[in-house]
């Protein structure tokens, strides 16, 4: 061979016989800044290395110089495709280090925008399986709804990407009659939407063939590699925060857990499908029991934290004790109780871990994010090997990887 | 509700802190140390040299289950001398649903200890990222590289001895960034 092409290799070298490739990190099957080093023994993956860190933004380190309140902004940029689930994992955690006890309300509305963020996740998750897999309507189709849930979160917190919504004890502002409108809007026609989006792909045999048998993981390989998640349960264990630890009141509610059995591609996709009915089941079941909320009860959106929530402001203009609350507050001079608190919620790629520990400041001694996604993609070389390069590419996206809660 | 109900379907008797606390003090004697519990979570520490043997306990023995690492990390306090350095184990008994954190402490002059990922696999990438921080030597891991700093940065970035950029200082007064300053 190395005759045909001239070059004299030194004595006793030996030809390699397998192309590198880089996948990343600008490319633009990627969907995100991160590098896998292939190595391709023709079209086949002999081995993949993955390079993560160029977003990294040290959240951690970050953390250890501000105030509660402005570490919720920090978590808004890890999963940015959904934020709030993040927002409310850290107050969350926050109100659990401060012993704080929400109303069922606040919980409610809690679980209505976590389950928004869940299925806007999933829907740009699943939809870019399908772009992948050279199916691009899906995607177009869907991202209207996932723009409709865009707009019920700029109802309420006024932002739409990384949303800094809600406060340390429940919300920073009722939900308008607009968010409500919008919402009822969102459960009136998306399930129809959602139908019609898997009778797109899920028995689409071009779409199938791509997906079953690509990239697969048992269930055991799965918990040893720490996956948690649509991607845990793909491989067949029915393990979610949501039912495990339940937080928010989510006790309150009935929903199944989808499984799958192959813990492929397919079975991620569909696992991530029959999430969103779930959550819809959710949505609606917690927003009937908004709605029978009567007299006070019906009008409360946090709880009584002065420490923590800010005062009215025509509180703070007319009463002296609310203006020595809101400047503590929004100059972080509140000192937070010591202590050691790991609290976790199902965030929409699993569990997403906030370790918090407390000496007694004014900001955390030390806080540690459990990113599910920097923890399950260690397991991609093992996922792909073996498989083709098109292969490297849908399981990238069908493990949903959000560069930015890789790299915190 | 029905939910709540599933979580106990598979553990026919649910693990208390009390037994875990008692089966590992059966095993390990008085090397176990400092049993705490803070919001509910189980919390001990033992020597160094034993955090493989405890892991691998944790994880073989029949009635504990603990095979499932949740999350892997270190805290750095700078005034314990001896033990500055203690590396975290969060862990996670799927079946019956209870949760321990394992502390190892370490001095930060020789910060080694063996690595977990023979255990498990996604201790890989968990022990990187403490290497990068807080320069924990994991003896025995496979690739032990930084993972999210650049490969030539030469210190580890969050050790207090760094500490973030002052709020109160004063030499980056607005007169500097062309608005009306003091300066």
């Amino acid at each position: 061979m190395s005759e045909s092409h001239h070059i004299k290799l030194p004595e006793g070298s030996i030809e390699k016989t397998t192309t590198t490739l880089n996948l990343g990190p600008t490319h633009p099957a990627t969907h995100g800044v991160f590098q896998n080093i292939l190595e391709l023994d023709g079209e086949r993956i002999v081995s993949a290395e993955q390079t993560v860190g160029y977003i990294h933004r040290a959240f951690e380190k970050l953390a250890e110089r501000r105030p509660l309140y402005q570490i919720t902004t920090l978590t808004d940029r890890l999963n940015y495709c959904s934020s709030p689930i993040n927002n409310m994992g850290w107050h969350l955690t926050c109100e659990k280090l401060l012993g704080v006890s929400t109303p069922k309300r606040v919980d409610y509305l809690r679980i209505i925008i976590m389950e928004l963020a869940r299925i806007s996740d999933h829907l740009i998750c699943n939809s870019v399986v399908g772009v992948d897999s050279g199916a691009y309507t899906g995607f177009l189709y869907v991202m209207q709804y996932r723009e409709l849930i865009y707009e019920i979160y700029e109802e309420i917190c006024g932002s739409r990407l990384t949303t800094n919504i809600g406060r340390i004890g429940g919300f920073e502002r009722d939900f308008t009659n607009k968010a409500f409108e919008k919402l009822e809007k969102f459960l009136r026609e998306y399930p129809a939407v959602l139908k019609e989006f898997e009778t797109l792909f899920n028995r689409n045999r071009i779409f199938m063939e791509r997906t079953i048998g690509a990239g697969p993981i048992s269930a055991e390989r799965a918990l040893n590699y720490g996956f948690t998640g649509p991607n845990l349960r793909a491989a067949g264990v029915d393990y979610d925060v949501r039912v495990h630890s339940p937080y928010s009141s989510y006790g309150d509610f009935e929903f199944d857990i989808p499984v799958g059995s192959t813990g492929d591609c397919y079975d991620r996709f569909l696992v991530r499908n029959g999430e969103m009915w779930e959550s819809l089941r959710i949505i609606d079941s917690a927003y009937k029991k908004i709605q029978d909320f009567k007299g006070p009860e019906a009008e409360v959106y946090h709880a009584d934290v002065p420490e923590y929530y800010l005062p009215e402001k025509q509180d703070v203009y007319t009463k002296m004790e609310a203006l020595i609350w809101h400047f503590k507050i929004v100059m972080g001079e509140t000192e937070i109780p010591p202590g050691e608190v790991y609290f976790s919620v199902e965030g929409a790629n699993g569990e997403l871990g906030f370790y918090l520990i407390s000496d007694g400041g004014r900001t955390p001694y030390r806080l540690h994010f459990r990113r599910p996604c920097f923890v399950y993609y260690q397991a991609y070389s093992e996922l792909t090997k073996g498989s083709m390069l098109s292969d490297a590419v849908i399981v990238m996206s069908s493990l949903n990887l959000i560069a930015g809660e890789m790299d915190a | 509700m029905e939910s709540s109900k599933k979580i106990n379907r598979a553990g026919s008797m649910s693990l208390t802190n009390e037994t875990i606390r008692t089966r590992i003090t059966e095993k390990f004697g008085d090397q176990v140390t400092n049993f705490e519990e803070s919001y509910g979570m189980l919390s001990f520490e033992a020597p160094k040299e034993l955090n493989l043997k405890v892991l691998q306990y944790l994880y073989d023995s029949e009635e504990l289950r603990f095979q499932f690492l949740t999350d892997l990390t270190a805290v750095h306090f700078p005034d314990q001398a001896g033990r500055e350095l203690a590396v975290v184990y969060h862990l996670h008994n799927l079946v019956d649903n209870v949760r321990i954190r394992f502390k190892i402490f370490t001095d930060i002059k020789t910060p080694e200890i063996f690595t977990a990922t023979q255990l498990y696999s996604s201790a890989n990438w968990m022990e990187r990222e403490t290497f990068d921080f807080f320069g924990v030597n994991f003896v025995g891991h496979p690739n032990l590289r930084r993972i999210l700093n650049v490969d030539e940065m030469n210190y580890f970035p969050l050790l207090k001895q760094y500490p973030l950029e002052d709020q109160t200082r004063i030499d980056k007064d607005d007169a500097m960034f062309g608005r009306k300053g003091t300066l």
